[in-house]
């Protein structure tokens, strides 16, 4: 599967995005910069790394997402390509509309940035198939505005739907994020953002691979 | 040319912990009696022409487009 990377100005997790899909699939993904209107057919996964595109300036990822490419995002994922954000990538799908809710300040007011614990909420869909059910599995996190917030139907919705598929466990809510949210999948499955970084947990070296079966999962690797 | 000054402001609800601390800041100072603080934006607006009524509806697209979040925000435009 052909995985591309979404590259815009003030983001700085792009590397590490690049380098954990280069590891993964053996070759590197491509990239594509903020002023693409398309991409290309054979893309089977979209990632939009983190960062602080655009200086975070007005809202977090709220300029990134009114720039072309994310307009070509749109369009693919319309049509079911598997789009992953993480971090500002989150943000900036929120702010594209193509996820529910928003994520706003951390509660402390703080940058946090450490390893939590995720419980899989849903490993039912095509990111967390590799995963069981309930499974806790280590992440780190480093943000400042990962605050999930919803109105109460969108949350109910986003419960009733499983598609809240990563929740913060054991306590490590590192920033307030209502039902302890962490992540969250789009009502047709083919979408999912989340804060924490599952490309810095890839490989032995990192101190772990749980963030590995995420894109082995998303990539159709994963072993049968 | 028109000036217009549009303010977005937190939807009733949306916990703002910013304003909290911000509230927790001045009552630090002495300031009592203090209920609570709420923060938001306001942006400073100039348009070309003079078209009022087209200003204001370009400036809501403006708000609803880019300028306010309206998941947590609302948004207020003034022409002065």
């Amino acid at each position: 599967m052909q995985a591309a990377v979404i590259l815009l100005p003030g983001l700085n997790r792009d590397r590490d995005m690049i380098a954990a899909l280069t590891k993964i699939t053996g070759q590197p993904p491509l990239t594509i910069w903020q002023t693409e209107t398309t991409i290309p057919e054979d893309v089977d996964l979209i990632v939009v790394p983190g960062g602080f595109s655009y200086g975070d300036y007005l809202r977090c990822g709220a300029i990134a997402a009114r720039m072309p490419v994310l307009q070509a995002v749109r369009e693919k994922a319309a049509r079911g390509v598997r789009v992953l954000g993480v971090c500002n990538g989150f943000q900036i799908l929120v702010e594209s509309g193509l996820l529910p809710g928003a994520l706003m300040r951390n509660a402390s007011l703080k940058f946090v940035c450490r390893e939590v614990k995720l419980q899989v909420s849903n490993a039912a869909t095509l990111f967390t198939s590799g995963y069981e059910a309930g499974q806790i599995i280590r992440c780190p996190v480093a943000h400042h505005d990962g605050n999930y917030v919803a109105d109460a139907a969108t949350l109910k919705a986003l419960e009733d739907n499983d598609q809240v598929v990563f929740r913060y466990a054991e306590g490590t809510n590192p920033n307030g994020s209502i039902n302890d949210i962490a992540g969250i999948i789009n009502a047709e499955g083919n979408v999912l953002g989340m804060m924490p970084h599952p490309e810095n947990l890839i490989e032995n070296a990192h101190g772990g691979e749980d963030g590995r079966k995420l894109f082995e999962a998303a990539l159709g690797l994963a072993a049968a | 040319m028109i000036k217009a000054r549009v303010t977005v402001t937190l939807k009733n609800g949306v916990l703002d912990p910013q304003g909290k601390a911000i509230g927790g800041a001045l009552s630090g100072l002495g300031f009592n009696g203090l209920r609570s603080v709420r923060q938001g934006k306001v942006f400073d607006i100039e348009l070309e022409g003079s078209d009022r009524t087209a200003a204001e509806s370009e400036l809501k697209a403006m708000c609803d487009k880019l300028l306010a979040n309206t998941v947590i925000e609302d948004y207020s435009i003034a022409l002065l």
